[in-house]
């Protein structure tokens, strides 16, 4: 099927990366200004609240999707919306999983860089925005690697997309659910296959990324 | 003119787990000058610095700035021993304050390089602060509080690990500064900088303030007998 | 280059939904693992339409998907199991489409002798008599149903070290039982398009008790407005027609025919 059925690989392969990809930029959108967030500001509900994002870390999957599934059931309270086995349920299945982790990884990152700006940032009179952004642009590179976490994460994720996504061919089949399948069916080879253009394609999007931002940092960084 | 002076300390006194680290102070400093804060190891010399710029939390008494204490840090700024290094630049560091106040972006970098050349670090704007020497390190610290043309600016032994040389170069952006009228407070150890330096000289000893005297009065003949002993380089309790 | 590739995903993805008239059918991994779903999909889209996403899923979620209305309809084959789902008022009706048989698959050496069986009932009063390793799907299926109603009907309990309740679908179930070197019941459909037989081979079939008959329900549009009722009778329609029939009927593999169409 590798060669064969090409044009379908090709297909699950580039819905693997655009549900994992949207699911990795909206998951850091909410978790790389959270970890910041808890490292800089004293709340009340910081100790529990990062106590919380640890425990959530090691949440199985299937769980997650499980919740995912029966909110977004048609019995459901967000059944309206016909979301249940589509690639969007996936990737809000996706985002759930990995805001936990990357938030804990950027939170460990920003407190040791915070414990440094401390003195300074409070000296220069700067606002709670202010420190948040200057921790995530000058932590950026430890972000970078808490957002690859996620990544990694979510791309050999199965469990939570095969429940929400049902692997439907054509629709919802990624990379992951497809193994899952062929291993199923005892095409031990097939899926091993697959599991090689899985491991190489997480590979190429990791290279990729550090590429563009070693470009962007144009040499000074 | 000045927005900060006259400031009064009344009873101010800083509190760590309960300990008194410094207090209860009282003072008043005007516009001008180098106050230069001098006193043994554990005095209270740090606390001081950070209780009147507001970095360490009052726990009793007063500071009054002449403006309001929401404007009064804006028109200050601090260096710290070890000094901070942002994870950017040397222009970004000093672009950093400037865009803070404000400025558009091409403005605080033109004013950001000014500055860096003001200092000797104009060959240096694209390396990596915290890969600078310790010198180097310091001078970029001092400009960064400087850019902003505080009226007051802390210093709490900016040249403790300094050479010869690189704190040479420190007072003499330490001197310009004074010369175009900002106050500068700063702590020391080194009796021969505050002799170069000071205008008027506070004694801390056992978190308060021991002595305060015009710098010549002091350094003529110091008024008590522990700021005598401390200038002959006596150890004194 | 990003835009590109984002490009190509936003044009794959749309292809595969908005465009056709879709419904969902919700199947079970014995019917998806005959590969007869791969026949009968494209000339279902062609001659109806329809483009039919399947959820292969065991018998037991297939009707909880219906029950919540996340599905159109869904095939299954576990007579108690659908009856409650009509009973519940969940489905509208039951069209019973096809058949194919339950097969006992074992170690080549047949340490348990089932090859020299009488029946469904003696094969499993063998294997529980040698206490031979013996994997269940044990995922509430339909064909874990079958297999429970079988030990019933022979008044075993299934209990004890060689019982090996795994609670996964028919491929994993048939994997575990090839590196147990165990017995297990799976459908034939399953059992022939398995690609990791390793020492097992089929060792009884035949007893009609064994008949395994699939079943078409549509969800009931009066507990879930939203279900394609049209798709679902269309569908249907085509399921009962003169081309499913020879395309069931004729369908094999390796010689072996699979299914019995039988709808009426």
């Amino acid at each position: 099927m590798l060669i064969t059925l090409d044009a379908d690989l090709v297909e699950i392969t580039l819905r693997s990366l655009y549900v994992t990809l949207t699911a990795l930029v909206i998951a850091s959108a909410i978790a790389l200004p959270l970890g910041a967030l808890l490292a800089v500001r004293r709340f009340r509900a910081r100790r529990v609240t990062i106590a919380v994002l640890n425990a959530l870390m090691g949440l199985p999957p299937v769980v997650v999707g499980l919740i995912v599934y029966v909110m977004l059931s048609r019995s459901g309270p967000f059944g309206v919306l016909g979301l249940l086995f589509t690639p969007t349920a996936m990737i809000i299945a996706q985002v759930i999983i990995i805001v936990p982790l990357i938030a804990s990884i950027a939170h460990q990152a920003l407190r040791e860089l915070w414990s440094d700006y401390h003195d300074l940032l409070i000296s220069m009179n700067t606002t709670q925005t202010q420190r948040v952004q200057a921790l995530l642009w000058d932590g950026r590179r430890a972000l970078l690697t808490a957002s690859l976490a996620g990544f990694g994460r979510a791309i050999g994720e199965v469990g939570a997309i095969m429940v929400v996504g049902g692997n439907i061919d054509h629709h919802t089949r990624v990379l992951t659910t497809a193994i899952a399948l062929e291993t199923g069916k005892g095409e031990f080879a097939l899926a091993l296959g697959l599991g090689f253009v899985l491991i190489a394609m997480a590979i190429a999007v990791n290279l990729a990324i550090h590429v563009i931002s070693r470009t962007e940092r144009g040499g000074r960084w | 003119m000045s927005n900060l002076f006259p400031v009064k300390l009344e009873g101010a006194l800083v509190r760590r787990a309960g300990k008194v680290l410094i207090g209860p102070v009282d003072l008043e400093l005007h516009a001008k000058g180098v106050a230069i804060v001098i006193g043994p190891n554990g005095a209270g010399k740090t606390s001081l610095l950070r209780m009147m710029h507001g970095i360490a939390r009052l726990g009793e008494g007063r500071i009054d700035w002449a403006c309001p204490p929401s404007e009064a840090r804006a028109h200050q700024a601090f260096v710290f021993q070890q000094p901070i290094m942002m994870r950017r630049s040397v222009l970004g560091n000093l672009a950093y304050p400037l865009r803070l106040s404000g400025l558009s972006r091409p403005e605080a970098n033109a004013r950001a390089a000014e500055a860096a050349v003001d200092v000797g670090l104009g060959e240096m704007l694209d390396r990596p602060a915290p890969y600078l020497s310790g010198g180097e390190r310091q001078k970029l610290a001092l400009a960064r509080a400087l850019v902003t043309q505080p009226e007051l600016l802390f210093l709490d032994e900016p040249c403790a690990s300094l050479d010869g040389r690189a704190t040479r170069e420190i007072e003499e952006i330490l001197t310009r500064a004074a010369a175009r009228g900002t106050r500068l407070i700063m702590s020391t150890h080194d009796m021969g900088q505050a002799r170069r330096l000071a205008t008027e000289v506070l004694f801390l000893l056992n978190g308060n303030i021991h002595e305060h005297s015009p710098a010549e009065a002091f350094f003529g003949g110091a008024s008590t007998a522990q700021a005598q002993a401390f200038l002959k380089g006596d150890i004194v309790e | 280059m990003k835009r590109t590739i984002l490009a190509v995903v936003t044009s794959t993805l749309l292809a595969g939904s908005a465009l056709a008239d879709e419904m969902k059918l919700a199947v079970t991994t014995s019917f998806h693992n005959s590969g007869l779903s791969d026949i009968l999909l494209p000339q279902i889209k062609q001659d109806t339409g329809i483009e039919v996403q399947l959820l292969v899923v065991g018998t037991g979620q297939a009707i909880k998907l219906g029950e919540a209305g996340d599905v159109d309809a869904i095939l299954v084959h576990s007579r108690k199991a659908e009856d409650k789902f009509l009973a519940g008022g969940f489905g509208t009706h039951r069209r019973e489409i096809m058949y194919n048989d339950f097969v006992f698959i074992g170690p080549s050496d047949d340490g348990a002798k089932l090859g020299d069986a009488t029946s469904a009932k003696d094969a499993l009063k063998r294997i529980a008599d040698s206490a031979a390793p013996f994997v269940s799907r044990g995922d509430d299926s339909g064909t874990h149903k079958k297999e429970l109603s079988l030990w019933a009907a022979a008044e075993v309990t299934p209990e004890g070290d060689w019982y090996n309740a795994v609670g996964a679908g028919m491929g994993a179930a048939l994997n575990t039982a090839a590196g147990l070197d165990a017995y297990i019941m799976a459908d034939r459909a399953s059992w022939l398009n398995f690609g990791n037989k390793g020492d097992l081979a089929l060792v009884y079939a035949g007893d009609p008790v064994l008949f395994n008959q699939y079943a078409f329900l549509p969800v009931n549009a009066d507990k879930h407005p939203h279900v394609k009722t049209e798709l679902a009778a269309k569908l249907e329609a085509w399921l009962v027609s003169d081309t499913a029939k020879a395309l069931i009927n004729d369908y094999k593999i390796n010689g072996e025919t699979l299914f019995v169409f039988n709808a009426e």
